[in-house]
């Protein structure tokens, strides 16, 4: 993790190559977090990766219901050499949840990006096979959003079974 | 007229093709189903093979089977009555996911965990990551040929369950380590237990390799068979033995040490050249270093608490319920309502069995986390398949899956 100082002067750097890209920046507790223009998203990965944090550790979604814009992405990035973690997170809003796919840049992000579209609903740009991944391919709904009630899953038997998942619910 | 007969009448009537099956413009693909579910996939994981004879061409894992919604689950517990069902994901390292858990909500605490308890956590998670990979060599084995591999690996694996059970009471999903340390301090007699098994694996490691290193079948189903070079391996996030594999010395146990991990001795095995015998000998090397952190570990292991003692987090002594009223109140507390922690998130990542193991936690200030997710390095692993199996030997694929080691509770969750 870069310290606070280190993490402004890379978040100065976005902000030169594009004003608008980051929308600030949070150090605390061992993690340091540039958030970012959802819109921008390739664009300062793309930097940052340039710059050493060239590891996708991990891709994952949170939805900050009732916040908003609800659902967030968050790329946690590593710099293997330096041995240096730095996050970045781009918030899109229910409405239209809908973000640039960084497959391009890390096959890698091919599984976490499903999982985000299949638990969250956001839609990966660019993305070439976005389809569910752990759910059922005929599942309605995203589980993993705030509001998505836990239990009262329905369970297909076969008078039911052309009511199709969800239903009922 | 019998039954035989008339089939092979029928049989008869068959034109039968004359073309000379081989490569050609007549040549087709073949799609083959292999799972969900068959003892080669290591769980309920289907593949959708696309094969030109017995080249694979194209491969694509289709998962989900045993999703069960773990996370979402988590979203619904306190903090401390998440760790039993996120040991349930990746069922093979039970003691890692509630680490890299508790890892995460100690950060966001601001925990300090004393150094009885990280060294006892080492202690468990160097045995639970012997037993994952010799349950990840006896089935590998299996899907090779070598059937008595797997009695053999099974026998050692039951004497770390044994230990298993002595410390916590359970030989699976021990609930062992809880947010600011462990449960229990270990019971009189586990150390020389313990300790005899450390004296013992090096011996049985040995067996092993002397049973597999020689084996003509197994040598030629491994060697420079599915060969991925590091930077693709990267590129497709793939961490742990598989990177090691191919020659990159990542480990978060030394690049980034958490409990204690600065304090061992120890060696990091890498491979040169990136094939499946590359993956069998770095796992198989990695038995031998477990070992030897664990004969370190119980060789220094400090006197102390094994749990922090902050009484807003962790329970009270059972003791100190009989004559203390704060301690009824705090333990009252903690079991009906549970511990809150402040906003904030974390991602806390260590060395799986398989590679990097990260859990993020979002806290949202009440007594249920906002958001658990698990950086499972089986899910991230698995997309390295199709490009190590592309236009290798349906075979190949069978000990490339192998090798590759994906548990199907951890990718599914």
């Amino acid at each position: 993790m870069p310290d606070a100082s280190g993490l402004e002067a890379i978040a100065q750097e976005l902000r030169d190559a594009d004003p608008t890209s980051v929308l600030g920046t949070t150090h605390s507790g061992g993690r340091a977090e540039i958030q970012i223009d959802p819109e921008r998203n390739v664009a300062v990965l793309e930097h940052l990766r340039g710059r050493g944090y060239s590891f996708l550790a991990s891709l994952h979604g949170v939805d900050y219901y009732p916040h908003e814009p609800r659902l967030g992405v968050i790329y946690e990035l590593l710099d293997m050499t330096e041995v240096d973690r730095i996050s970045v997170k781009a918030r899109v809003s229910t409405d239209d949840p809908r973000i640039a796919s960084v497959i391009g840049m890390w096959p890698g992000a091919n599984y976490p990006e499903r999982e985000v579209y299949d638990m969250f609903g956001v839609e990966f740009d660019g993305h070439d096979d976005l389809r569910r991944i752990l759910m059922p391919e005929d599942y309605e709904g995203h589980p993993q959003r705030r509001d998505f009630p836990v239990g009262g899953e329905p369970v297909l038997f076969t008078y039911n079974e052309t009511d199709g998942y969800g239903a009922d619910l | 007229m019998s039954v035989l007969s008339d089939y092979r009448k029928r049989e008869q009537s068959v034109t039968m093709s004359t073309e000379v099956a081989g490569l050609g413009e007549t040549h087709e693909l073949l799609t083959l189903n292999i799972g969900p579910h068959h003892p080669a996939t290591h769980g309920v994981l289907r593949l959708i093979a696309t094969l030109e004879g017995e080249v694979v061409r194209d491969i694509k894992p289709i998962i989900g089977y045993v999703h069960t919604g773990i996370e979402k689950t988590a979203e619904d517990k306190q903090y401390w009555k998440v760790i039993p069902v996120i040991e349930r994901m990746d069922y093979l390292s039970y003691y890692f996911n509630p680490m890299a858990y508790c890892g995460a909500v100690e950060t966001l605490l601001g925990l300090e965990v004393p150094p009885r308890a990280q060294y006892l956590r080492v202690i468990h998670l160097e045995l639970n990551r012997i037993m994952s990979h010799l349950v990840w060599l006896g089935t590998s084995a299996l899907d090779l040929g070598a059937m008595s591999m797997f009695w053999y690996c099974f026998r050692e694996r039951e004497t770390i369950l044994d230990l298993f059970e002595m410390s916590s009471g359970q030989r699976m999903h021990t609930r062992y380590f809880q947010v600011g340390g462990v449960i229990e301090d270990i019971p009189v007699g586990f150390a020389e237990k313990v300790q005899a098994f450390v004296d013992e694996m090096p011996t049985r490691a040995d067996q092993y390799a002397d049973l597999l290193e020689k084996n003509e079948i197994l040598l030629s189903r491994l060697r420079d068979t599915c060969i991925l070079d590091e930077q693709t391996l990267l590129g497709l996030s793939v961490t742990g033995p598989l990177l090691r594999a191919a020659g990159n010395p990542w480990d978060l146990r030394k690049a980034a040490p958490y409990s204690s991990y600065d304090h061992f001795d120890f060696k990091i095995p890498v491979g040169s050249v990136g094939d499946n015998y590359d993956r069998f000998r770095v796992r198989h090397a990695e038995l031998y270093e477990s070992t030897k952190i664990i004969q370190q570990a119980l060789d220094g292991l400090p006197e102390g608490p094994f749990i922090a003692d902050d009484r807003k987090v962790v329970l009270p002594p059972r003791h100190e319920l009989a004559t203390s009223m704060e301690a009824l109140i705090h333990h009252f507390k903690l079991v009906t309502e549970g511990f809150r922690v402040p906003e904030g998130e974390a991602y806390y990542p260590i060395e799986g069995p398989r590679g990097e193991l990260g859990c993020f936690v979002r806290a949202d200030g009440s007594a249920k986390p906002a958001r658990v997710h698990m950086r499972d390095p089986s899910f991230v692993n698995l997309q390295a398949l199709a490009p190590m199996v592309k236009d290798a030997y349906i075979a190949d694929l069978i000990a490339t899956l192998a090798m590759l080691d994906p548990i199907l509770g951890g990718i599914d969750r």
